[in-house]
């Protein structure tokens, strides 16, 4: 790689998606935008003590409970993903 | 429009704790996380837990762990939060205040995915920090001293790992090798690429150790085993010569003993035997007692169940053999527990009030449930092991913390007729809901009252000498008489004290070190310790009508306006010293305690007829000479000199300087508080504030070791000193005469007070509390409810999901205990008499929860409760899976007979998951007959779920879904009159207004309708531009909505005049009728005109005014159980004043975790208009350098900005 080459937007592009995940890029498809959306949000209700309270109220189950659920749910936020093949 | 806002009651619900010795003495304190609140408390010796410090850090708490370094004797706190920064607190007990000893930044702010802040552990040792976020990112800070002994931080190491999801993290217990940190860690990149979804399924979770290289300064990954798949949390097991080290992974139904180079050792987690069996049991929060020789684990499962856990190890070679089960006991589902060495249970808990235990043994009988060695595995996996919860028998509580967590719906009212109104809100979930009344004012405990033969017209306490610790004599003065009581194991009448009883007395009190005064009107008797009696009586035909007095000096005005000034002298005796007389007769009068090292107290304060008060020197120099006068607006009753102490400390450590209040009761009912200058006596920086109806009599008393005020008016009233800031509070007790402190060794700071007949004892408790609470027990989860225009009783809505009805549940109940009963058949005797104790009161659900059932069953009941008396008149339990949602009273027009109705909106068989769905609502008309009985007049089926009710012109504005529809009353249903079907989700909030109609929306906030008689239609003409999780709602004004919405959010919108204008000048309706909608909604959009960031799910607001003749603000209630006001301001220069301190606290006095003031109220849409209270608020914790600079910016001194504060707080409450 040439020093020129840090710099120009394509790299740099591409530091932000290895440093910040969930980054998009020209190419994101439906299936990976939503996963990306649906992680970062399990993850803010699972920071913000007031929000998960206020989910385990809804679903009446303990905060233990739905903390668990909701770091289960990252796993597979959005369903299997859609065949590579077949998109093409 | 701009707003105040200021937190009433800080939440009450606990996030995270964690406990430790963080004012390096014996003592240890737990620090809890309020959410944005930080708290530092700790038990007291009678077992009360007193909070020490409370600090607002404006972001939001997400972890905490303590760790101290090697041969320290103090803890230090570390933080994670929003900020993106790691922050290491510690308490600085002198100040008593956190300090920041490090704040490191690593990223981003705010509660992102890999953003660390989620997850904390420390190395058992102290030697190093790991903070972790729930992906990828997990950062080692290494901690260390330096040559002064103070704490180091390096620069963080990296041990991040992509594409995978943290569970748990936790520090491994290994003596002084390098530090270990274990993580829980699920890797998604495969179950991400593979479509046909078998890599999901077979992701595996791993136990992850993560060595720190101290040598190196580097982090490796050093061992990694697949472990269960339920696994959600870890636990520490010590190690290091305490135990074999690694860690316990806790896992659904399952409890696992890991670590390097061992086998796993793993115990079944009993199950209740009610439990569906599709449900797993989760452990949701742990804590671990050490001692030299033991240690055990206490985990607390998702039901309340604690368990606990022992390991049999080998001690040469830390093999572990078995890991042990054991019931403890079942205490209502906590968020964290803390186990101190004093032998108490602090217990977090996630919902209602928090509660500390005492361990009454620590359940040493061999026998367990369940074992690592007795585990059975079959060919569907591990045999389950059950067992029946029972009483406790290991934990005994000794204390109850009160939390309001989580409000569901809250309003004010007068219905008591009391001076200001009560704050009804529905609290709690499941089992330990409650209907809570909250009055502003301070909680009284009383001791003790007693009839006395008369009417008394005063009180005192006195003491023998002035060394004593408690009261000798209560002195009761009756109009021709005085009485005394001593007091010792009993109060009893004593004649031999040496007071004239045949008077009335004026004043009672110690004089010198041991000689007791008694002022009567017709003289001053002095009786000495050795038994003589001086009496000095009045020349002439005057009499005494007034005393100041203190330990060492007495002012007496006679009848006719002459005052005469009394000190001791060298030897013990009173002596006259000057005489003054003033132009007409005295009102009060009012000598300050003597300043310690001092012979006397220099000023003495006069209060006169025509409305002045003066204060007077009383130094042999210019003894009786007036130093300055103040006007007043009536005459003054009663005078207090008090020294305030506002601030707690400053930066060299020296307290603030002391400054001494002149406070004044007025006939009018008005308290003055004006600061006297120390030196020439001068006034200035008048305080006023309406106390009450009756002019306040003021008296002093001791509270925490200091002196504060007592002022009786029309209620009682209590000027202290909580945490650097003046309170002047209510008490909630009913009108009293006179008072004095009390001291006994019953009750160490109590206050003995007449009020008609009776003679009252009693304490006040729970400083710092800004309302205390009258509780009313629920049976479910509290919805909403309205209060009932006419009968004044509430009508409540309680409805819980996975729950059975009460007869479902009572048959279960009975049929457990038998089966249990009759399986206990031929144990041992001791079994028996358990199970004798469980008939009586076979588990309370309070504290068992209820049993869980299917989650789309629900149990739900209608309540009529009438809060005077605290009795429920009605409860109707709905059958056939129906839960109710919704209900508002409603007029029907054309059915005037039957009069206000209450309609009530239920769903049936409604479930969430995998989506909200439900087989129809119903809306049922009562009638509330007599006795607060409900008549069921009739129930419409309806296509959807009725969320949202209010009476319309007479008909019944009814939200079903996405649907508004209005409804008639008919004989045997509702009939349907028009409907809109445009709604964007579903209607959760009708408001109306005239025949405009204001629609929230769950998720697209306000919608403005008008509805068009003459056509029969409903028009939405405009709504907002954001999408708005609605979560409470609030009508201001025709233009002018408020909302809260679920990220934490509240804000007001209005119609701008010229839309609203336009669409009510619109004879014809075919403007309204034709236009066009713009961004996918209504043609008009709503301005935002205030936004605030609270930053706690907002559930309910209010309009109310909470002081007599006082503003209206909007109160609000929050699922953490802190109550707010936003009040509007009045004029333009306090908003330019409280903007400019806002702007210079944000600048000079950053939160303390490291968050950014301004982005955390701006969290998600900017802040507008609103000023925050709460930081103004920390102004007096500063410095007083710092102080002193902010208000030289803002030209004015301190002492005026202080005074603003509490000028503007007492606006609201």
């Amino acid at each position: 790689m040439q020093a020129s080459d840090r710099f120009n937007i394509n790299s740099q592009l591409e530091h932000l998606q290895a440093k910040y995940v969930g980054t998009g890029h020209a190419d994101v498809n439906r299936f990976e935008w939503a996963v990306n959306i649906q992680r970062d949000s399990y993850a803010s209700y699972i920071g913000h003590a007031p929000l998960l309270s206020f989910f385990a109220v809804a679903e009446n189950e303990s905060i233990g409970r739905v903390r668990y659920t909701f770091m289960q749910k990252m796993l597979l936020p959005c369903g299997k993903p859609p065949d590579r093949d077949q998109e093409d | 429009m701009f707003l105040y806002t200021l937190t009433l009651q800080r939440a009450t619900g606990i996030v995270c704790a964690t406990y430790g010795n963080f004012t390096g003495g014996k003592m240890q304190e737990i620090v809890v996380a309020r959410g944005k609140v930080l708290d530092l408390l700790r038990p007291d010796d009678n077992g009360k837990l007193q909070t020490l410090l409370s600090v607002e850090i404006f972001g939001a708490v997400r972890s905490l762990a303590q760790f101290r370094l090697t041969g320290s004797q103090k803890d230090y706190i570390v933080v994670g939060s929003d900020s993106g920064r790691i922050v290491i607190l510690e308490y600085n007990k002198e100040k008593n205040l956190f300090e920041k000893v490090h704040q490191e930044t690593f990223g981003k702010s705010g509660c992102r995915r890999i953003v660390p802040g989620q997850y904390l552990a420390v190395d058992p040792k102290g030697r190093a920090v790991m903070i972790g976020a729930c992906e990828k990112q997990k950062l080692v800070y290494v901690l260390n001293r330096d040559n002064a002994a103070r704490l180091t931080i390096s620069s963080p190491l990296e041990a991040h790992k992509s594409h995978t999801i943290v569970y748990s993290i936790t520090g491994v217990d290994c003596g002084f090798d390098n530090p270990i940190f274990a993580a829980i860690e699920l890797d998604y990149s495969e179950a991400d690429q593979d479509s046909t979804g078998q890599a999901a399924n077979e992701a595996q979770k791993h136990l992850t150790f993560y060595e720190l290289d101290l040598g190196l300064n580097h982090v490796v990954r050093k061992w990694t085993e697949p472990i269960d798949n339920g696994a959600n949390m870890l636990v520490t097991v010590p190690g290091g010569g305490d135990g074999p080290s690694g860690v316990l992974v806790c896992a659904e139904n399952f409890v696992i003993y890991k670590n390097q180079n061992q086998p796993d050792v793993r115990a079944v987690i009993p199950r209740r035997q009610d439990l569906p069996p599709h449900r797993g049991v989760l452990i949701v929060s742990a804590a671990t007692h050490k001692l030299k020789a033991l240690f055990f684990f206490l985990l607390q499962t998702e039901y309340g169940d604690v368990f606990k856990v022992t390991l049999d190890y080998e001690k040469d070679s830390d093999q572990v053999t078995e890991l042990k089960i054991k019931y403890f006991d079942t205490i209502p589902v906590t968020s964290a527990m803390c186990v101190l060495k004093s032998g108490f249970l602090f217990a977090a808990s996630e919902f209602g009030n928090h509660a500390l235990y005492q361990f009454q043994s620590i359940g040493e009988d061999p026998e367990v449930e369940s074992s690592s060695l007795t585990l059975v595995e079959t060919e569907e996996g591990y045999q389950p092991i059950f067992f029946m919860p029972r009483k406790l028998k290991n934990l005994v509580q000794i204390d109850d913390v009160e939390s309001l967590m989580p409000i569901m719906d809250m309003k004010v009212a007068n219905l008591f007729e009391e001076e200001t109104p009560q704050i009804f809100s529905l609290c709690g979930r499941g089992p330990r809901s409650s209907l809570r009344i909250l009055r502003p004012g301070l909680a009284v405990t009383e001791m003790a009252v007693s009839q006395l033969p008369g009417v008394p017209s005063a009180v005192w306490t006195v003491k023998k000498h002035a060394n004593d610790e408690f009261d000798a004599y209560i002195v009761v003065s009756f109009v021709n008489a005085t009485l005394v009581l001593s007091i010792g194991e009993t109060v009893e009448e004593v004649s031999n004290s040496g007071f004239l009883d045949t008077t009335p007395s004026l004043a009672i009190s110690l004089l010198g070190d041991d000689s007791l005064m008694q002022v009567h009107p017709s003289g001053i008797r002095h009786i000495r310790a050795d038994g003589r009696i001086n009496e000095w009586k009045t020349p002439g035909k005057k009499t005494i009508v007034k005393v100041g007095f203190n330990w060492m000096q007495v002012a007496i005005a006679l009848s006719g306006g002459e005052l005469i000034y009394f000190e001791m002298d060298m030897s013990g005796q009173l002596m006259e010293i000057e005489k003054r007389d003033m132009t007409g007769d005295v009102a009060c009068l009012d000598i300050a305690p003597v300043p310690e090292g001092r012979q006397r107290s220099r000023f003495l304060a006069v209060g006169s007829y025509d409305s002045t008060i003066r204060i007077l020197s009383l130094d042999p120099d210019d003894c009786m000479q007036i130093l300055s006068v103040q006007a007043v607006s009536s005459p003054p009753e009663s005078l207090l000199l008090l020294e305030v102490q506002a601030s707690t400390g400053g930066e060299d450590g020296a307290d603030h300087p002391a400054s001494v209040f002149l406070n004044a009761g007025l006939q009018n009912g008005v308290l003055l508080r004006t600061e006297v200058d120390m030196v020439t006596g001068q006034l200035s920086d008048t305080r006023t504030r309406f106390l009450g109806l009756r002019a306040p009599k003021l008296f002093s008393a001791l509270v925490r070791g200091r002196r504060a005020m007592l002022c009786l008016s029309s209620r009682p009233w209590l000027g202290y000193i909580h945490q650097g800031h003046f309170l002047l509070t209510p008490l909630s007790y009913e009108t009293l005469e006179y008072a004095a402190s009390f001291s006994s060794d019953q009750c160490a700071e109590g206050v003995v007070a007449v009020a008609r007949d009776a003679l009252r004892v009693f304490t006040i408790e729970r400083l710092g509390e800004t309302f205390n609470q009258t509780v009313v027990p629920l049976r479910y989860t509290p919805r909403k409810f309205i209060l009932h225009p006419k009968q004044k009783s509430l009508i409540i809505l309680e409805s819980d999901q996975g729950a059975f009805t009460t007869e479902e549940r009572d048959t279960n109940k009975r049929e457990v205990i038998e089966a249990a009963c009759a399986h206990r058949n031929g144990r041992t005797e001791e079994d028996e008499e358990m199970a004798d104790g469980e008939n009586e009161d076979p588990l309370p659900d309070e504290q068992y929860g209820y049993p869980k059932a299917e989650p789309n069953k629900w149990a739900s009941c209608i309540r009529v409760l009438d809060p005077k008396t605290s009795t429920t008149t009605c409860l109707l339990e709905l059958q056939e899976n129906e839960a109710a949602f919704s209900l508002c009273a409603v007029n029907f027009h054309d059915n005037k007979e039957l009069g206000s109705l209450i309609a009530v909106g239920t769903a049936k068989d409604l479930q969430f998951m995998p989506k909200k769905e439900a087989s129809g609502g119903f809306i049922h008309i009562y009638r509330l007959a007599d006795e607060g009985k409900l008549e069921l007049v009739h129930k419409t089926p309806v296509d959807g779920v009725p969320t949202a009710l209010c009476q319309f012109q007479g008909r019944l504005l009814v939200g079903v879904g996405q649907v508004l529809r209005i409804y008639d009353l008919g004989k045997r249903k509702l009939l349907r009159k028009c409907e809109n079907k445009n709604f964007p989700n579903t209607i959760i909030a009708i408001h109306t207004y005239g025949d405009r109609i204001y629609v929230g929306d769950i998720q697209e906030s306000f919608h403005y309708v008008k509805y068009r008689r003459d056509e029969n239609q409903l028009y939405t003409f405009a709504d907002d531009s954001c999408p708005r999780w609605l979560t409470a709602s609030l009508h201001i004004d025709f233009d002018t909505m408020a909302g809260a919405d679920k990220f934490g959010n509240v804000y007001v919108m209005r119609l701008p005049q010229d839309v609203s204008e336009e669409i009510e000048d619109d004879p014809t309706g075919g403007k309204i009728k034709w236009e066009q909608g713009r961004l996918n909604g209504a043609p008009n959009k709503v301005e935002e005109i205030i936004q605030f960031h609270v930053g706690e799910v907002v559930t309910s607001l209010q309009r109310a005014s909470l002081i007599p003749g006082g503003g209206e603000s909007v109160l609000y209630g929050t699922i953490m159980g802190s109550v707010g006001a936003l009040l509007p301001f009045s004029s333009r220069e306090d908003v330019d004043f409280f903007s400019h301190l806002e702007m210079h606290l944000r600048q000079d006095n950053p939160p303390l975790c490291g968050c950014d003031h301004m982005a955390f109220r701006s969290a998600y849409f900017p802040v507008k208009d609103v000023i925050d209270g709460d930081l103004c608020e920390q102004y007096p914790t500063l410095t007083s350098e710092l102080q002193r600079k902010i208000a030289d910016d803002l030209d004015r001194t301190p002492g005026e900005i202080l005074k603003k504060l509490e000028d503007i707080r007492n606006r609201i409450i």
